[in-house]
C-alpha cells in the first residue's frame, strides 16, 4: 500500500474512528516521522538501523546522491546508517528527523534529556526552556490524538518537578 | 605496569557471593571536535593532549590513591594492553585498536578514564562486590572535577552528545558483573534474559559487549539513558532491578542444592579436583571449573576463601599467567602446563598462607 502523501510504501496505517465514520491513514516512514509517530518502543535496538533500511529500500541508487550530509564534518546519512556512529555533534542537527526516530525508539519512547548539564548557572533558563518545549510538544500530541506520546511527554513534565518532601 | 593484583576484579566486596563487580561509565565528548571514528590521527592526539590537561588538573586535587597516571596505548607493551583488557579496566577493541589512545588509572585502579575509544572520554568506576551507588558518586566526582577545565558537547534536548546516538542524555552506563551458577543449573538463564530485554537491560558475556558468557558470569547493564535523570537511572537499577536479580539467584541456588545436591556437589568437587590435578589447562577450562569451585565456595560446600577464587580468576587469563611466569609466553603447551602448575600449588596452599607472587 502507498503513502498517503507520495509514491513510497506506507509502513504506519492508522484507522481513526470519529462519530461512527472510519478514516484510514497509510504513511510512509518519511511522512510518518514527520506526523510525529513513534515507533514501536519494545524494538531491539539492533533492528532500528536495519529498519530505516527498508524505509528507503526501492530508490537506493538515488537516495545515495541525495543522502543527506553533515555539513560540519561531511559525514553522509548512509555512511551513519552503516556504522551507527554519527561523525560530530552537529551530525544531531543534520539528521533530526531520522536521529530522533532513532533514539525515541532505542530509549524506551524518550524525548528529552531532564538529567545533569555541564552549564551549572545556565541550569534554571535550560530547564525552563525545556519545560516550555515539553509543554508545546504535549500540546501538539493531545491535538493530533497522539495520547501514548503525550502520556509520556507528561510523564517527563513530572519528571522535572522537584521531589516531594 | 600496574601490581599484579590491586584488580578490583580480583576483590570481593558486599553480595560478593552474586555480584562480581559494579561499575559506572559515563560517555562524554569535548565540544568542538569530531567523535573520535570521524577524527584524523592529529586530531585524536589533541584530544588526548586536551583531556591530559584536564586529568593533571583534576589529579592535583585527589587523595594518593586517586591520582590518574596517564598510560598512552599505542605504544604500550601488547602485554600490558592485555592486562588492562583482563582486569576489565579497557574493552578488548580499545586495547586492540591501531591509533592514538590513552588510559588514565587511579593507583588504586578503581577510576579511570579510556581516552579515544568510541567516545572522547569514558569515564569509569569500577569495584568488588554490590556498590554501585558508592560507583555513582566516584565516578561523577570525577566527571566534575575534569568539567573544570573543559567543555563537554551538550545539547538542550539530547543532553550529553555521544557518537552513538542510543547513548546520548546522561551518557550513563551501570552495570553488574553476576556470577548466576543457581539460574544456569535451573535452566532459568533464557527467562532472565527476557526479562533483562522487557527492563530495558543489555545482558552481555565476561568481556562486555560481543563477548560470550564463560563460566556463568553474566554483565547486566542499563540501556536507557534519557528521560530520566541520573539518580532516577540509579535508582531503578541499583535498588529495584539488581536486588531482585541477587534473589532471584539466591532463590535458585537454594532450590537447586534441595533438588539435585549430590548433582551439585559431583560437579563442584570434580572441578575441584581437576584444578588441582590437571597437568594441562586452558585459560577457558580453568575460567569454567573456578567458576563451579566458586559456586561451591559460596554455598559452603567447599573450604576455600572467596577471595582466593576471584583472584585466580584473574592470573590465570593469559596475559596475568605470564606476568607469574614468563614461560607462558613460550608456546600454547607451555601456558596450559605452566596454569596447570600455578593452579595446582595455589589450590594446595590453601586459603591463609599468603601467595608468593602477590
Amino acid at each position: 500500500m502507498k503513502c498517503d502523501h507520495c509514491d513510497k510504501p506506507a509502513v504506519v496505517h492508522e484507522v481513526i474512528i470519529r462519530s461512527g465514520v472510519s478514516n484510514e491513514i497509510h504513511l510512509c516512514a518519511e511522512h510518518a516521522i514527520a506526523a510525529g509517530y513513534p515507533l514501536p518502543i519494545d524494538q531491539p535496538i539492533a533492528d532500528i538501523f536495519p529498519q530505516l533500511e527498508t524505509a528507503s529500500k526501492g530508490d537506493i541508487g538515488k537516495a545515495k546522491e541525495r543522502s543527506p550530509k553533515c555539513s560540519a564534518c561531511g559525514l553522509t546519512f548512509t555512511a551513519f546508517r552503516k556504522s551507527g556512529m554519527l561523525g560530530c555533534p552537529a551530525c544531531y542537527d543534520a539528521f533530526m528527523p531520522m536521529i530522533e526516530q532513532v533514539i525515541e525508539s532505542s530509549q524506551g519512547g524518550a524525548t528529552h534529556h531532564v538529567g545533569r548539564s555541564p552549564h551549572g548557572g545556565a541550569e534554571t533558563e535550560r530547564l525552563q526552556n525545556l519545560r516550555a518545549k515539553l509543554m508545546r510538544d504535549l500540546e501538539i500530541a493531545v491535538t493530533a490524538e497522539q495520547y501514548e506520546r503525550a502520556a509520556k511527554l507528561r510523564d517527563e513534565l513530572r519528571a522535572m518537578d522537584p521531589p516531594t518532601p | 605496569m600496574t601490581q599484579p593484583f590491586s584488580a578490583a576484579i580480583s576483590q570481593i566486596g558486599p553480595d560478593s557471593d552474586v555480584v562480581v563487580t559494579s561499575r559506572v561509565r559515563l560517555a562524554r565528548n569535548i565540544s568542538g571536535f569530531p567523535f573520535v571514528s570521524r577524527a584524523s590521527n592529529p586530531i585524536r592526539l589533541e584530544i588526548m593532549r586536551v583531556v591530559r590537561h584536564a586529568v593533571d588538573h583534576a589529579s592535583k586535587r585527589t587523595s594518593a590513591d586517586q591520582e590518574l597516571r596517564w598510560i598512552e596505548l599505542q605504544s604500550a607493551q601488547s602485554r600490558d594492553r592485555i592486562l588492562l583488557s583482563e582486569r576489565h579496566l579497557v574493552s578488548r577493541h580499545f586495547a586492540n585498536s591501531d591509533w592514538p589512545r590513552a588510559l588514565a588509572l587511579s593507583n588504586d585502579e578503581h577510576s579511570s578514564i579510556m581516552v579515544n575509544e568510541e567516545d572522547h572520554l569514558r569515564i569509569q568506576f569500577l569495584c568488588a562486590g554490590s556498590r554501585l551507588a558508592d560507583a555513582f558518586t566516584a565516578a561523577f566526582r570525577l566527571e566534575n572535577a575534569l568539567a573544570e577545565s573543559t567543555n563537554f558537547s551538550f545539547h538542550p534536548r539530547w543532553g550529553y552528545l555521544t557518537a552513538c546516538p542510543t547513548n546520548v542524555g546522561c551518557g550513563i552506563r551501570m552495570s553488574a558483573m553476576l556470577h548466576l551458577p543457581g539460574v544456569q543449573i535451573m535452566k532459568e538463564v533464557d527467562r532472565i534474559k527476557r526479562a533483562a530485554k522487557e527492563l530495558h537491560l543489555a545482558v552481555r558475556g565476561y568481556y562486555g559487549e560481543g563477548s560470550e558468557s564463560i563460566g556463568d558470569f553474566f554483565q547486566f547493564s542499563n540501556q536507557i539513558t534519557l528521560g530520566s535523570t541520573e539518580d532516577a537511572l540509579l535508582e531503578e537499577f541499583n535498588g529495584v532491578v539488581l536486588p531482585r536479580l541477587v534473589g532471584y539467584e539466591r532463590e535458585a541456588r537454594t532450590a537447586a542444592l534441595a533438588r539435585h545436591r549430590s548433582r551439585i556437589e559431583d560437579v563442584v568437587f570434580r572441578a575441584h579436583a581437576n584444578l588441582s590435578a590437571a597437568r594441562l589447562l586452558t585459560a577457558d577450562a580453568a575460567t569454567k571449573d573456578l567458576s563451579r569451585v566458586r559456586f561451591g565456595v559460596v554455598m559452603g560446600l567447599l573450604p576455600v576463601d572467596l577471595a582466593t577464587i576471584q583472584r585466580l580468576l584473574l592470573q590465570v587469563q593469559p596475559a596475568h599467567l605470564s606476568v607469574i611466569d614468563p614461560r607462558a609466553l613460550e608456546g600454547d603447551e607451555i601456558e596450559r602446563e605452566v596454569r596447570a602448575t600455578f593452579m595446582r600449588q595455589a589450590l594446595a596452599r590453601g586459603p591463609s598462607e599468603p601467595n608468593p607472587n602477590s
